[in-house]
């Protein structure tokens, strides 16, 4: 089964895709403070393209599509932005944000740190980010 | 997402209410530059009421470290809850930030500070 959503470009749509995110997997077996981690990453992604691909504007739109097939998650964040491909993107470390003062940048380190597998790929004319986290400990 | 102020003795207290994102981390910026311009050096993040974290509030705090450091500014969370101190715990900030438990710990690990330098 694919869940979907799809909501607004702004910044105030977010707790509504945390809320999405959690109830979804509310329906899994993960404990709580792994689920708010899958949620953060979600979170993450989410911000960064509303805020950097489409600059808040509330006109444009995001989907994200949560499935589940043989004990994998995998998280779809499909939008009509420029593509911004997190695989490929050096990840600061975090003594170097610290050094630097830059408030930025934590969130791309959080998704990494959190899902096992990140994909990026344009396909019929959209930007897919696919995230894939295993339900096997 | 709401930020309560207040002074309790030479401590400055900062009261995070509800989920820190994207859409609310300038609120708590905000207050925290308030709180440094009121040349406030003890401070206290009451944590207790904070439900989400995700990176624009933890940057909050990072982005801070080194102005503190140099203006001899300290601070500790406290309050946390086990997912919100997670995120912390992730990113390796809970062995660079302080952050404890109760509030009274909070106050002794400032005083430790200060007494140091």
């Amino acid at each position: 089964m694919v869940h979907s959503i799809k909501i607004n470009c702004s910044k105030s749509s977010l707790k509504e895709i945390r809320e999405f995110a959690e109830k979804i997997l509310s329906n899994y077996k993960i404990p709580e403070v792994e689920r708010n981690l899958i949620v953060v990453a979600i979170d993450e992604v989410c911000a960064n393209i509303i805020i950097h691909a489409h600059h808040c504007n509330g006109t444009d739109e995001i989907s994200i599509r949560i499935s589940e097939f043989d004990n994998i998650l995998e998280f779809a964040i499909i939008d009509q932005g420029e593509i911004f491909n997190i695989t490929d993107y050096n990840v600061p470390t975090l003594e170097n944000l610290i050094k630097d003062k830059k408030p930025g940048g934590i969130g791309l380190i959080l998704v990494k740190k959190i899902m096992d597998k990140i994909m990026v790929e344009k396909q019929d004319g959209k930007s897919v980010c696919r995230m894939y986290k295993s339900l096997v400990l | 997402m709401e930020i309560t102020t207040f002074n309790e003795g030479k401590y400055y207290i900062i009261k995070i209410n509800g989920e820190l994102d994207a859409s609310s981390s300038l609120i708590l910026d905000d207050a925290i530059e308030e709180a440094v311009n009121k040349d406030q050096k003890l401070l206290l993040f009451d944590c207790e009421n904070l439900h989400y974290i995700s990176s624009p509030g933890i940057g909050v705090f990072t982005s801070r470290i080194e102005d503190h450091e140099q203006k001899k500014i300290y601070l500790v969370l406290y309050g946390m809850n086990e997912k919100v101190f997670n995120v912390f715990k992730i990113l390796g900030l809970d062995k660079i930030l302080p952050i404890v438990n109760e509030k009274e710990e909070a106050k002794i690990l400032l005083n430790g500070a200060l007494n140091k330098n």
